[in-house]
């Protein structure tokens, strides 16, 4: 599979195109993204002491941006020439790039489906940071120990089995592979390398003094509090050389041992300090390294989690391995043992700050450490989304919405929580209210929305929309095209009799016509009367839905004035024909224009807003779907074919050109 | 989710289902059982608050009919987790229905102390007694270490085994399987005191053990006494597990639910008069593992509450009530500041008056939050007054990733609604947090905080992370000099 853009040393501009983005200059988005070409190695071989390095090269495992642009960040104020991340494995990915900052400007990394070609293309990778799942990680993790350019890999998941885990570090044990977690945050050397979150933002960052080295090599358990110890570290001493969080479960891939002897065989760390738990017995194996004089830099050491043995009852703490098995795995044996031993214990944790300090002031003197100029504090630009949620900055919406937001814990409707909505059981009407007009309506007015859309739901398969949908469908095409192609027929004239019954008749009311008068006026303007007239239905025969609406509203509504004035303009016109009553169509506009106007909740103005908008068709529109979505369900049941309409049903009048202009045709020739 | 002990009748159960069934990892020196274990008599019993004991009892009779069985004995036993109850007179013995059902009566439902805990007996088993001789009483326990599995076994087992870091053999099995011992190598290790007429049986009964212990992944398992009563050609042997402590890896429950779940259902349990097409849909062949509370330690409503939330999301809530009466409370984001936390104030001298435990992690939501915030303060207001006040930490390090600005939303909302009560209590509030976006967070607490009239001190990243706990209870520790935070 090709990569979409060149991963690494790519040519400038490969696949550039431009963006015409409204700006008149010739700068393409392209140009703003920096590229990198795979940096070299470094030149002396490293000591075997060395786990991370400016130089350092890895891969992020999982989607994770964040994570990954926090690190691209670190690397940014590190000064290095090229990021860390050298590529993210995602395995479920169909993408090939994710783009990310690099200080201001920005950068494409490669996206890979696969471990195998993520390794091929880029040899100088030796680390991972694995954010795969607790349930997945297992299988990825074994997956990447295959790949012998390996060298280290950081487990972020939590809940990790435990044989799985103990599996994980047998076989990177065999291979010589660092194993840093499972369950933690990861680890930081500043001015090198960090992975995936640790060190937190980078306003903390920048805050604990990670952007440059310190002396000061520490591991601690937990991740949470090796953020702590980068603040105190910072504040007590030249700051951090290097932290590892080893993970809070029972068997970490790595414990404080392994990096213990790291630091010590390392000539640029001067103080070590060990953040200790309560449970497992890992602590005993750094004492006995310096009893036994293989580990002979200072160490500050405490453990946490002495509150144990007071208690009365065992208490599981928020670490899967904290809890003491025996009495060599509680808090306080640890720290009496390290003390025993010549560490530099404080007497409770709030002192280890005072016992740090000590130790640190202790080596400025004797010329161990020399205290660095400190390098200016790098600016990092602020993410314009976290500036935003911090109310810095501010900039004018291109759009606005005021019926419904879907940003919060749970889903509005006008400010009605979704659950509300269901508990009230305000129904669809409720809804419509709430979304249509912002506001609740009374419960009738609901109930009178709801029947408007029962009665126009359907009219049958014979109506042009009804007809539209049915070719449609038989044509093959799917439901949206299908119902849109009904709808797409509603107008003037198809189910347009809504909104013109309450045009006409509004306007007449308002114009103070008597029903005689506006019957006249549009008999003498040659115009038909919307919302007057049925084919069948008659005063005698009446159309039950009309009486079932007129009951309805006469019942409920406040006011029915115009009602009442369509029914006198009835009797006048069923006096000269007996089937010009007021149709389904007149009634229910009119009745909807005595709900705006009366109903309380819309003040006139509003009331003849909504109706030159055109809500009236709105409903119309929306009861319909029902019907024309069953329509196409009902063509589709019945497997019915592709239609045509016979020869016979269509006349074919077609002009002869040899008989002068068209517009003769059907003329019978003399 | 870490390894959770869990009832004594469960693990028998996946023994008994799975001891046939596990694969083993190298042949052993018996052939396969062409059968599976017959169900297990396990009559598991539970004794709910408010429950009348005897209808219990007299349900068992229909559950468990081979309690009625006439000329059969029974041992009865508490089910909660408690370590050596033959010593604490917790143990019924070679006892007819009857008998054990009046035994149980006696103690169901009531306060028990063992050693220096009280706990309330509310789960009991009873099983068909075994009669053996002596020197049929074996012990084996597994256990978990970073290298790999330790097996010890004594021949002396029993209540008396005593010490048996020091007097049983020990084998330790990597936890690369390929490295599995051979049978010779198991017998040498660990049947040296053993007839020898007795070996392929007992290694055979070893190795599928621990092919259970691998497949159901247990991080621990003991069973004293474990009788093996040979037949008459060591070809085969009656094995009886009659005492058994077991934990699971809980993390491990997407890998192993089905096969614990399967050990656990009726048709395994040979339980014919429960319903088997219960109403209720499982996700597995029946029930989920359940990880009892330590004995004398049952989950409050409230504790039980934060688990379920905590079990339902991605983010870490956790909450142990130590002494629902005490002064200190505490309100603490992150698993290792809030120990630190704990350490502190017992380290103050205020372990007897430490009244929960508890961490809010992995960036919560607001609600969340808030619904573990108004929990905490709940119980801290429901228990009687304190004439010299209580104390609350608001406390945590500095977050990695979580918004503390968000999270203290969840926190306010739940301070605002009992803040009339905070004062009645005379609570005092120390805060310490930082992480992104802390300046906001803590500006608005320390907001609240005035507008409430609550009494509040709130520091940022320039306090050591527990340091707030000495400043709150030693007295003369709080001066002028130490600057609170002035966002």
């Amino acid at each position: 599979m090709p990569m979409a853009v060149p991963a690494v040393g790519g040519t400038p501009n490969g696949t550039s195109t431009s963006m015409p983005n409204g700006t008149a200059s010739n700068l393409k988005a392209d140009d703003n993204i920096a590229r990198f070409s795979a940096p070299s190695r470094p030149l002396s071989p490293l000591g075997e002491h060395t786990l991370f390095h400016p130089k350092t090269r890895c891969f992020v495992y999982g989607l994770q941006p964040k994570a990954v642009q926090g690190m691209l960040d670190f690397d940014f104020i590190c000064k290095r020439t090229t990021p860390s991340v050298a590529g993210i494995i995602y395995t479920f990915g169909g993408q090939f790039v994710s783009k990310m900052y690099w200080g201001t400007s920005e950068t494409l990394l490669p996206v890979y489906q696969s471990s195998e070609k993520a390794m091929a293309k880029h040899s100088d990778v030796d680390t991972v940071v694995n954010f795969a799942s607790s349930r997945s990680v297992y299988q990825s993790t074994m997956e990447l120990m295959e790949f012998p350019q390996i060298k280290c890999i950081a487990i972020i998941a939590e809940g990790v089995p435990e044989r799985r885990a103990r599996e994980i570090l047998h076989v990177a044990k065999k291979k010589g592979i660092t194993i840093i977690g499972p369950a933690t945050v990861g680890g930081i050397k500043p001015g090198a390398f960090k992975i995936g979150n640790t060190g937190g933002m980078m306003d903390n960052i920048v805050a604990s003094k990670l952007y440059r080295k310190g002396s000061v090599g520490y591991v601690s358990k937990s991740g949470g509090m090796s953020n702590e110890l980068n603040n105190i570290i910072a504040h007590n001493t030249d700051g951090v050389y290097e932290g590892v969080a080893i993970g809070g479960d029972r068997y970490p891939g790595t414990t404080f041992i392994d990096h213990m002897l790291r630091y010590q065989a390392d000539p640029e760390c001067k103080i070590l300090v060990l953040l200790g738990e309560v449970g497992g017995v890992e602590e005993y194996r750094v004492i006995e390294a310096v009893k036994s004089g293989v580990i002979t830099k200072p160490i500050v050491a405490w453990a946490i989690g002495t509150v144990a043995s007071m208690l009365k009852t065992e208490v599981q703490f928020g670490h899967a391995g904290s809890f003491a098995n025996s009495q060599l795995e509680t808090a306080a044996k640890k720290n009496e043992s390290m003390r025993a031993a010549g560490f530099h214990v404080p007497e409770t944790f709030e002192d280890l700050p005072a016992t740090l300090s000590k130790v640190y002031q202790s080596l400025v003197q004797d010329g161990t450490i020399k205290p660095q100029p400190e390098p200016a504090v790098p600016k990092i630009p602020i993410d314009y989304a976290w500036a935003q949620e911090l109310g810095l900055i501010r900039k004018p919406a291109a759009f606005i919405s005021t019926i419904s937001d879907d940003r919060g814990q749970e889903l509005l409707y006008a400010g009605m929580p979704i659950s509300d909505v269901f508990r009230d059981n305000i129904g669809i009407g409720g809804v419509m209210s709430l979304l249509w007009f912002r506001r609740r309506l009374p419960d009738y007015a609901s109930k009178f929305l709801e029947m408007v859309l029962m009665l126009t739901a359907d009219h049958g398969p014979a109506v042009s929309g009804a007809m539209n949908t049915i070719i449609t469908t038989r044509a093959g095409k799917d439901l949206i095209s299908a119902l849109v192609s009904g709808l797409l027929t509603i107008g003037s004239r198809f189910g347009g009799a809504l909104d013109g019954a309450a045009e006409e008749f509004t306007k007449a009311y308002d114009k103070g016509l008597s029903p005689r008068d506006f019957v006249d006026t549009m008999r003498k303007e040659n115009k038909l009367i919307p919302g007057i007239g049925h084919r069948v239905k008659s005063r005698n025969n009446p159309d039950l839905r009309v009486t079932l609406v007129k009951e309805f509203v006469h019942a409920n509504f406040p006011k029915t004035t115009l009602l009442d004035y369509a029914l006198a303009v009835e009797s006048v016109t069923t006096s000269k024909k007996d089937n010009l009553i007021l149709n389904v169509d007149g009634c229910v506009a009119v009745c909807f224009v005595d709900l705006l106007r009366n109903c309380g909740a819309f003040s006139p103005e509003e009331a003849e807003d909504y109706l030159r908008m055109g809500v009236l068709n709105g409903l119309f529109v929306l009861g319909r779907s029902i019907g024309l979505i069953a329509h196409f369900l009902d063509q589709k049941r019945l497997r019915t074919g592709l239609y045509r309409h016979p020869w016979d049903d269509i006349t074919y009048l077609l002009p002869n050109l040899n008989n002068g202009a068209p517009g003769n045709e059907g003329r019978v020739l003399a | 989710m870490s390894a959770k002990s869990i009832l004594e009748a469960d693990g028998k159960a996946i023994l008994n289902y799975h001891l046939t069934r596990a694969p083993v990892i190298k042949p052993t020196p018996l052939p396969p059982s062409a059968t599976h274990n017959a169900p297990p008599r396990l009559a598991s019993l539970h004794f709910p608050e408010g429950a009348a004991v005897k209808d219990i009892l007299d349900q068992a009779e229909v559950t468990y009919p081979w309690l009625l069985q006439s000329g059969s004995k029974f041992v009865a036993k508490p089910d909660q987790l408690i370590k050596r109850r033959g010593k604490s007179g917790l143990l019924a013995l070679n006892k007819t229905w009857p008998e054990a059902k009046a035994w149980i009566e006696e103690r169901a439902g009531k306060v028990q102390r063992v050693e220096t805990v009280d706990g309330v007996l509310r789960q009991f088993l009873v099983e068909p007694f075994v009669p053996h001789p002596q020197d049929t009483e074996y012990y084996i326990n597994i256990n978990s270490v970073r290298e790999g599995d330790w097996i010890l076994f004594t021949h002396e087992g029993g209540v008396d085994v005593g010490d048996v870091d020091e007097k049983a053999e020990k084998l330790l099995i990597p936890v690369d399987l390929s490295e599995f011992p051979s049978n010779e190598e198991i017998a040498a290790a660990l049947l040296k005191k053993v007839p020898q007429g007795v070996h392929n049986v007992l290694v055979d009964f070893i190795s599928r053990l621990y092919a259970v212990y691998v497949d159901c992944q247990f991080t621990y398992l003991e069973i004293n006494p474990l009788v093996v009563i040979p037949n008459a050609d060591a070809t085969s042997a009656e094995v009886h597990f009659l005492d058994l402590a077991a934990k699971l890896d809980q993390t491990a429950e997407f890998e192993c639910g089905a096969k614990w779940a399967i050990a656990r259902s009726a048709t395994a349990l040979g339980l014919p008069n429960v319903p088997s097409q219960s109403t209720k849909v499982t996700v597995d062949v029946g029930p989920p593992m359940e990880f009892p509370a330590p004995f004398g330690r049952e989950m409050s409503k409230e504790e039980a509450y934060i688990a379920e939330m905590d079990a339902k999301t991605g983010a870490s809530l956790k909450l142990t009530i130590l002494n629902g009466n005490g002064r200190v409370w505490t309100l603490v984001a992150g698993g290792g500041a809030s120990v630190v936390y704990a350490d502190a104030i017992a380290s103050a001298g205020f372990a007897s008056e430490l009244a929960n435990y508890g961490e809010y992690s992995g960036a919560p939501t607001e609600t969340q939050t808030y619904n573990y915030a108004r929990t905490v303060l709940d119980l801290m207001l429901r228990a009687p007054m304190h004439p010299e006040g209580k104390v609350l930490f608001i406390g945590g390090g500095i977050a990695n990733f979580t918004n503390v600005a968000s999270t203290f939303k969840g926190v306010i909302r739940a301070l605002r609604e009992v803040a009339p009560l905070l004062n009645e209590h005379k609570v005092q509030i120390w805060v310490r947090r930082a992480g992104p976006n802390y300046q906001e967070g803590l500006k608005n607490i320390k907001n609240v905080g005035q507008e409430l009239q609550l009494n509040m001190h709130v520091f940022g990243p320039e306090m050591h992370v527990s340091g707030i706990v000495p400043l709150a209870l030693i007295p003369g520790k709080m001066n002028d000099s130490i600057k609170e935070f002035s966002g």
